[in-house]
């Protein structure tokens, strides 16, 4: 009886799939490949293409990781390293940095436009805009509610998962490898560069694509923030579109079998892109860990 | 005196690098923490002003008019997670248990792998597929379409605390309960979950606040109401729905509503969470309480 | 505590004075005053829980690393503390070697890369000298015919008894005085054990070698001073023969002829 609920959670998976790609056959007879390379999203002449919405995800999830990555390691290596005589102080930390995960997406996304978004517009981006002006960078005018914003606000959303993980990741490499390093003559820093880090690679790696995986399922914060345009964008500061938003804006507007297969498809293509990316990040994190799971 | 162990001056830069980086980790951790500090911070100040009595008993109100009250999505939320939190529970509790007490087996290996997976899942997937499911055919948005979207994605986290928590329990109890005679299923029920209980009620409200704050899925499968729930198949309002609505459109009272209903979602979140670390505290379980 | 009488007159390498060590509120080592003597090997015995292997990691400042760890007293490394607060425990390190009692080379780098970790640590990068100092390292670790073809295979790829050697290779490329062993044969096997301390003996010619064992046939084989702790307390120093046959203390006595392990 437990084996069927154990069974039912694999066909639940299994069914997933079927469904998405029965509810997408039309679409994808219809459109075939230009679905995923052409640019245009017109329900007046019925034709569906998301090439702006996966350049939208990638690029909000490339900013995401740029940006998440590096502060949630680096609050791994607080929490695993540094914190190892200020244990209090760690514990609370970590704690907090985990509420973080508790906050619901729509609440970051209500922050995001109304708090980040003026301030991305008015302070962050016109600075970008006279460092980095190139176009196709930070060109255009700054209205905050674009492609940027979008990829900060998911920096945000990503740091306790990558912190979480790797944290997990780092307290498994074992004591005796900085010790060896610490008896070398290493300062606190060469210890975790040499010893630590290298040896926690692959987690590490894990790490950053389990992030990836959160930022590309992310929907309500990044809809509130990213502008919702389903043309291409120009640039980082272009108002855009990821796959998530992309079905949710449109979802009011799909009244006939033809753009509801489209819609689906987006979804069939989302579920694609998370199987692919979580199976990847499991299979690296376990190698590391070496138990029979990791729990994120 | 000590001129020999302390590092001579060409050495002096791995001192300052190292100084450096342990600065840059600081600010790691400062960068991290600061968001948290400015969502509550902000979420408390602008949704202070809607919250009155008026705004757990009322609904929401016109376009520049008053706060209203968010009682529909309250109403719609605990309808559509009560709903969801029965189908999940058995579900996941069993799956859980099986994920325990047969862990060699590969349906095991496969359907927990399978769990770690699901439970990652981009949410509106998961909604998309309920709408084929569920609302295409009966035609119309509903609370149960709802709950079985929510359903799906408290399952996992309901599995993976259950089989923690079990896990924990030592195999000496178990050994110990087979060896005098009781049957297999029966140890598993008596012994094993009375000892893991807390950790089960863990999972189940980690569930309930993960499910609590899904807005994306109830797009796509409930709809929206600006009244409390008229019936199981016909569109109904959420909390995070109101967040979505209102905070997005542009009137200045609607967006204080949308502040508000954040509060009152935060505040539930901030209850159910020190209740998991009330139960982990009681227990020590060692299940991390993150959603 | 008695000096033996060939060290009288002797400059030690080391000398601690009223070292205490411990944990928390808990004290592993009560004041130990003793002499580590130049170019020698002198063994640290004791039964379990003596303290033996936090007193030799006290001598690098490795002790201090654990959470809740403290430290009391004086340890003089040619004459000066390295505990007073003017000293960088990274400097400190440089200047003494350690070999731990699994092998630890570094998994992710080669063999090469790791006899010579300590030396990039300080920005060595000309080619030449690092090869030079890997050569030399791994002769004197008598390693390098085994894997003189071999460099850039990882380090984790050889058998245990390399492994160590590898070990105490990179430990050597940094040019220590001293170097510490904690117990660095009892992963290995009879021959490993065999090469290593051949190793040991000839190695003294160049180092100052502490050895922590709990193997008294091995104290006898290749160190010349040994010193019994218990319970956290020096209980006797002498040159190892005299101890072993002529013990002066009734609890060396009974630890040597085996009443307790």
């Amino acid at each position: 009886m437990v084996g069927a609920a154990a069974i039912g959670i694999v066909a639940l998976l299994i069914g997933l799939g079927i469904e998405l790609t029965s509810g997408s056959w039309l679409s994808i007879r219809t459109f075939g490949l230009s679905f995923v390379t052409g640019s245009t999203w017109n329900s007046v002449i019925d034709t569906y293409e998301v090439f702006p919405a996966l350049v939208g995800t990638l690029t909000a999830s490339a900013i995401a990781l740029l940006l998440g990555v590096p502060v949630g390691l680096g609050v791994a290596i607080f929490l695993s390293e540094r914190a190892r005589g200020i244990r209090a102080g760690a514990t609370a930390l970590g704690s907090l940095v985990e509420l973080l995960a508790a906050v619901p997406s729509v609440i970051y996304g209500l922050w995001g436009l109304i708090v980040l978004a003026p301030f991305m517009r008015d302070y962050i981006e016109p600075t970008l805009k006279s460092v980095l002006g190139i176009p196709g960078l930070f060109s255009g005018t700054p209205i905050g509610t674009d492609l940027f914003t979008a990829g900060v606000i998911l920096a945000i959303m990503i740091i306790p998962t990558i912190s979480a993980v790797s944290r997990d990741i780092l307290n498994a490499v074992p004591n005796s490898q900085r010790e060896a390093m610490y008896s070398l003559g290493a300062t606190d820093w060469e210890v975790v560069r040499k010893a630590v880090l290298p040896y926690a690679r692959s987690g590490i790696f894990g790490a950053t694509i389990l992030g990836l995986g959160r930022a590309v399922g992310e929907t309500m914060a990044v809809t509130f923030v990213i502008g919702n345009n389903i043309n291409l964008p120009h640039s980082l500061l272009s108002p855009g579109a990821t796959l998530t938003t992309l079905i949710v804006n449109q979802f009011g507007n799909t009244f006939d079998p033809l753009s509801e297969s489209a819609l689906v498809e987006v979804g069939l293509v989302l579920f694609l892109l998370a199987l692919v990316i979580n199976i990847l990040a499991r299979l690296l994190v376990w190698r590391m860990t070496r138990s029979t799971r990791f729990r994120v | 005196m000590t001129s020999t162990i302390i590092l001579g001056r060409h050495q002096s830069w791995r001192r300052i690098f190292d100084r450096i980086m342990k600065a840059l980790i600081l600010l790691s951790v400062a960068i991290a923490v600061i968001p948290l500090f400015f969502v509550t911070a902000d979420v408390v100040v602008e949704g202070l002003p809607a919250i009155s009595w008026a705004f757990f008993t009322k609904n929401p109100p016109s376009p520049l008019a008053g706060y209203g009250g968010i009682l529909n999505g309250i109403e719609g939320s605990l309808l559509m997670v009560g709903m969801g939190t029965l189908i999940a529970v058995p579900l996941g509790v069993g799956a859980g248990i099986y994920f325990s007490e047969w862990p060699e087996s590969r349906l095991s290996f496969l359907s927990s792998f399978t769990n770690d997976v699901l439970a990652e899942f981009p949410t509106i997937v998961i909604g998309l597929f309920v709408y084929a499911l569920v609302v295409a055919p009966t035609r119309t948005f509903s609370a149960v379409a709802g709950a079985v979207a929510l359903a799906i994605i408290m399952l996992p986290i309901i599995a993976r605390t259950t089989e923690e928590s079990l896990k924990i329990v030592p195999v000496t109890l178990r050994e110990a309960s087979m060896a005098l005679g009781i049957p297999r299923w029966k140890t598993i029920f008596r012994v094993v979950i009375s000892t893991g209980k807390s950790g089960l009620a863990t999972g189940i409200l980690l569930g309930i606040a993960r499910a609590t704050g899904e807005t994306a899925p109830l797009i796509v499968t409930a709809g929206y109401l600006n009244f409390p729930p008229t019936g199981l198949f016909q569109q109904t309002g959420s909390v995070p729905y109101i967040i979505y609505n209102f905070g997005t459109a542009g009137y200045p009272n609607w967006t204080t509503v949308a502040w508000g209903a954040a509060l009152v979602l935060v505040a539930f979140m901030l209850i159910l969470n020190l209740s998991v670390k009330f139960f982990i505290g009681r227990r020590s379980t060692g299940i991390r309480a993150e959603i | 505590m008695s000096i033996p009488t060939s060290l009288s007159g002797v400059q030690p390498k080391f000398e601690t004075k009223g070292l205490k060590a411990g944990f928390g509120s808990t004290w592993v080592l009560n004041g130990i005053d003793l002499k580590i003597p130049p170019n020698r090997v002198t063994a640290v015995m004791g039964p379990s829980g003596c303290g033996k292997t936090t007193f030799v990691r006290c001598l690098n400042r490795l002790h201090e690393l654990t959470p809740g760890a403290v430290v009391e007293g004086e340890a003089l490394l040619d004459g000066e503390d390295i505990y007073d607060r003017r000293v960088d425990p990274v400097a400190v390190r440089r200047r003494i070697g350690m070999v731990f009692q699994k092998p630890n080379p570094f998994p992710t780098m080669s063999i090469y890369h790791n006899v010579v970790a300590g030396l990039t640590l300080n920005g060595e990068r000309d080619k030449k000298k690092l090869d030079l100092a890997a050569e030399n390292s791994l002769r004197g670790a008598y390693l390098w015919d085994e894997v003189k073809d071999k460099l850039r295979d990882s380090g984790a790829s050889l058998s245990g008894g390399q492994q160590q050697r590898l070990c105490i290779a990179r430990a050597l490329a940094v040019e220590p005085e001293v170097i510490l062993m904690d117990e660095p044969c009892s992963a290995l096997d009879p021959t490993a054990t065999a090469k290593i301390e051949e190793l040991i003996t000839q190695l003294k010619r160049d180092y100052t070698i502490i050895i922590v064992t709990h193997n008294l046939q091995q104290a006898s084989r290749v160190a010349d001073y040994t010193a019994f702790f218990y319970l956290g307390k020096l209980i006797e120093f002498d040159e190892t023969a005299p101890l072993f046959e002529n013990p002066k203390e009734e609890l060396t006595e009974r630890y040597i002829t085996g009443k307790f392990g």
